[in-house]
């Protein structure tokens, strides 16, 4: 029965080669651009460490001055000062946690007559790497000890290691960051979360790029007064140098708490810190976050309006493509009631009608599909083009590849199903009777 | 042209005829706003800077760590900078308006006691020259003298010590931002402060001189303070010359630093117009991408006005016959069809200026867009009048070709 369908269906299709296509090529620009979209929407909402993400927590307290506050709606800084970021670190009530900043460095070259280059930095406390899970290629991060130390140790990425010394294992070598030196402890694997979560306000981009070049003890860096990237100060500053003291917010602060129970003690621990901050008179606000990493990205924002902008569109068009269809379908329909009359006469049932209207509108979006992810793929193309960090990021995945042909079907089969049901309610008697 | 069987015939055809009506409002809709955003985009992109934007070129060497010669560098490497030849100024800067990276704010007061600032600034900072070279045109007040300068390791010794004579005393502000402190006022002479209480005199004002980033909190509202900068600092060093030139003095200026001293890093090195491009970069390619969905938006819907058109027409064909065999003349035929198209585009556009309506709202709502101006909705509407027109063509001249023949023809 099927086959009789589709016979009926194609045959009915090449009768009218143009307004097939032109069926056709509207449902594929609205599935192409549909589908281009999503794909960036997805790849930019995406879990940047999918294993982990649930046990990840971003704090926050706020130590900005009462104006402007509002109880409840105030929400607390990104950041956090100096002295925060290490209270939370020392008072070890999670299982990992490290405060983190951005920064950056002139690495020395290895060989002589090479220039001197800069590198992105993050700058960090010992438990980065268990934390985020990142992956090492050759030795391991640095030690408590180092932290409080302020060794001059650092972890390198893996392209940077290529880079300075072809790949071999550097573990134990020394390199020269702004005129000082440092011993490589680690050199990591491939490593670049997207978005670079870790670091949504500090500064910097949060998408693309191969991840960052260099760890080094967030100490250290004090140390050397390697400035972070981006400083948020709420009262007047005396000493932009002594950033330990400083009423200057650059720090985030992650947690690891692997359950319920973890999460709430840390809550509590947090919200006792600020009340009494609040009673020591250095805070005037006792707000306190704990968001969990996906929600961390939600409230940053990370997909940008545009993005948005550019999704909410393409589904626009996509619903007018869709009405274009059911147009184009309902009106050839109609003039088919006359061969609808006679089937109907010969004893095809309400059903076989309505089956071999809903067949054909099936194929029309299966080519339809097959020529949005052509046009999908121009759109990606496009995409990659285009100036914004995420752009080479945007590739067709397996899943959205399988998402294009069940949109393809669903919209081209709700665009069938008005013109199949009107096809199948033609009573046949007065359309022989015309004849 | 009698309306009547117009509307008695499109009665027969409901379902297909709201369809259409559904597709023009959904285009009309779509197409109102999206032109708007297109607007939107080319105004931030049309914003004026202020500064000579097509003579200049920035230069940005990497600082190197708290280097006690930067001063000295910097000195000769300005004063090897303007004897290149072409160089008709050249003069240090934290920062340049619309250009990404570096970028330094500040509140500014009006009363020491006030606990909220009255505006985020930004505070442009260089050493002398700074504002002929950038190309600021100095509208009230002067200039700042060279005595008023402060280096800016200084400044930033003297904030530590709290010694507030050592930091500069004088302020040149925008006229914008003079406008928002003191509206319809004079500026010259009054006295702004920053930070814990820090006062600054206004001694001049310049027409305009936008800011790099953040340009929600006032694109205007920049200040420039006399405090000298050097490489360490993160500073740029810019140079003024002749629009046709500044490719060249660019490769001449960059070759003259590295032999100065070979170890340095150039980290940024470009004309203002490029930096300018880049820092609009994705309003333009948003813009790109709004043109293109309104070009296939508009074709779509004209190709399904084109579609429904012809298999009316060929539906109707016994109609027409028999109206033509009646004494209907071509034009009649014709003018039948471009009014009935008219009549569904004038539904579509009503429903569609509603929805525009609607959707505008909700992007106020979610994206800080202003109100659409009234004047989209009669611009759309001849727009979408025109589109229907001119799909509607084809088919009803086709229409009109029918021969009356056809009414005594049996099928």
């Amino acid at each position: 029965m099927f086959g009789y369908y589709l016979d009926l269906a194609l045959r009915s299709l090449k009768r009218h080669k143009v307004l097939t296509l032109l069926m056709v090529l509207s449902l594929a620009l609205g599935i192409g651009a549909c589908i281009t979209t999503t794909t960036v929407l997805r790849l930019l909402s995406g879990d940047p460490l999918p294993q982990k993400s649930g046990q990840l927590f971003y704090p926050q307290v706020d130590p900005n001055a009462k104006e402007g506050y509002i109880a409840g709606q105030t929400e607390p800084p990104a950041t956090m000062t100096y002295v925060d970021a290490m209270f939370l670190l020392h008072a070890h009530r999670a299982k990992r946690q490290a405060a983190v900043a951005l920064t950056s460095g002139k690495i020395a070259p290895q060989r002589a007559n090479e220039r001197p280059f800069y590198s992105d930095g993050v700058q960090t406390t010992a438990d980065f790497f268990g934390l985020f899970d990142a992956p090492f290629e050759y030795g391991s991060g640095w030690t408590a000890a180092d932290d409080e130390g302020g060794s001059q140790v650092i972890v390198i990425a893996g392209f940077l290691n290529q880079k300075l010394f072809g790949g071999a294992n550097s573990v134990g070598k020394t390199i020269r960051m702004n005129d000082h030196d440092f011993r490589i402890v680690g050199v990591l694997k491939p490593w670049s979360p997207q978005p670079r979560f870790y670091a949504l306000d500090l500064g910097g981009h949060d998408y693309g790029g191969d991840g960052d070049a260099m760890f080094l003890p967030l100490k250290t860096a004090m140390d050397l007064k390697m400035g972070p990237q981006d400083i948020e100060c709420y009262n007047a500053v005396t000493d932009v140098d002594n950033l330990a003291a400083a009423p200057c917010m650059w720090l985030g602060v992650w947690a690891e708490l692997p359950d319920q129970a973890a999460v709430a003690d840390y809550r509590t621990f947090l919200a006792n810190y600020a009340k009494q901050q609040v009673a020591q008179g250095r805070f005037s606000r006792d707000e306190t976050a704990l968001l969990d990493l996906m929600g961390w990205l939600r409230d940053q924002q990370v997909v940008p309006d545009d993005v948005r902008l550019q999704a909410g569109l393409a589904y626009g068009f996509l619903l007018i493509c869709v009405l274009n269809t059911v147009g184009l379908l309902l009106a050839k329909c109609l003039r088919r009631s006359r061969e609808i009359g006679v089937r109907r006469a010969l004893g095809a049932t309400r059903g076989a009608i309505f089956g071999q209207f809903m067949v054909e509108a099936g194929i029309v979006g299966l080519v339809g599909g097959v020529l949005g992810l052509c046009f999908a793929e121009l759109g990606l193309f496009g995409i990659r083009h285009q100036p914004a960090e995420y752009a080479s990021l945007a590739h067709l995945d397996l899943s959205m590849f399988l998402f294009t042909f069940v949109v393809a079907v669903m919209a081209s089969l709700v665009a069938g199903l008005l013109p199949a049901w009107r096809a199948c309610a033609v009573a046949p008697a007065p359309q022989l009777k015309a004849s | 042209m009698e309306l009547r069987p117009i509307f008695s015939t499109l009665r027969r055809h409901k379902t297909t005829a709201w369809l259409l009506i559904l597709e023009i409002a959904l285009t009309c809709a779509i197409v109102c706003n999206a032109v708007f955003l297109i607007g939107q985009r080319l105004q931030r992109m049309d914003l004026p800077s202020g500064i000579a934007e097509h003579e200049l070129v920035q230069i940005q060497l990497g600082p190197i760590g708290k280097n006690a010669d930067a001063k000295a560098q910097s000195a000769t490497d300005l004063a090897a900078l303007r004897q290149i030849a072409g160089v008709r100024q050249a003069a240090m800067t934290n920062q340049m308006p619309f250009s990404c990276c570096s970028d330094s704010t500040g509140s500014i007061m009006l009363d020491p006691h006030q606990q909220q600032g009255t505006a985020q600034v930004a505070e442009f900072m260089g050493g002398a020259g700074l504002l002929s070279t950038l190309g600021a045109e100095l509208v009230e007040g002067r200039d700042f003298q060279p005595s008023e300068y402060v280096d800016f390791d200084a400044a930033v010794q003297a904030l530590h010590d709290g010694n507030a004579r050592g930091l500069p005393q004088e302020i040149i502000l925008t006229r914008g931002l003079a406008e928002r402190l003191w509206p319809g006022q004079e500026a010259l002479g009054r006295t702004v402060y920053f930070g814990d209480a820090l006062p600054f005199r206004v001694i001049g004002v310049v027409a305009s001189l936008a800011r790099p980033k953040q340009l929600e909190q006032g694109v205007q509202y920049s200040a420039v303070l006399p405090i000298r900068m050097t490489v360490a600092d993160g500073s740029s060093y810019i140079l003024r010359t002749a629009p046709q030139d500044r490719e060249a003095i660019l490769k001449a200026a960059v070759a003259k630093l590295k032999q100065l001293d070979p170890n340095r890093v150039v980290l940024v090195k470009r004309t203002y117009d490029d930096a300018r491009r880049e820092y609009f970069a994705g309003d333009r390619a948003m813009a790109g991408i709004l043109v293109g969905v309104i070009l296939a938006l508009l074709t779509v819907t004209a190709l399904g006005i084109v579609g429904l058109a012809s298999f009316w027409v060929g539906q109707r064909r016994r109609t027409i016959g028999v109206r033509r065999a009646l004494g209907a003349t071509r034009g009649d035929i014709l003018h039948y069809f471009q009014a009935e198209n008219f009549l569904l585009a004038s539904f579509g556009i009503a429903l569609g200026m509603v929805l525009a309506y609607g959707i505008n709202l909700f992007l106020m709502l979610h994206y800080e867009l202003p109100r659409l101006p009234g004047i989209y909705f009669p611009v759309g509407a001849l727009v979408l009048w025109g589109i229907g027109q001119l799909a509607v063509l084809g088919p009803a001249l086709r229409a009109a070709n029918v021969p009356p023949v056809v009414a005594t023809r049996s099928v």
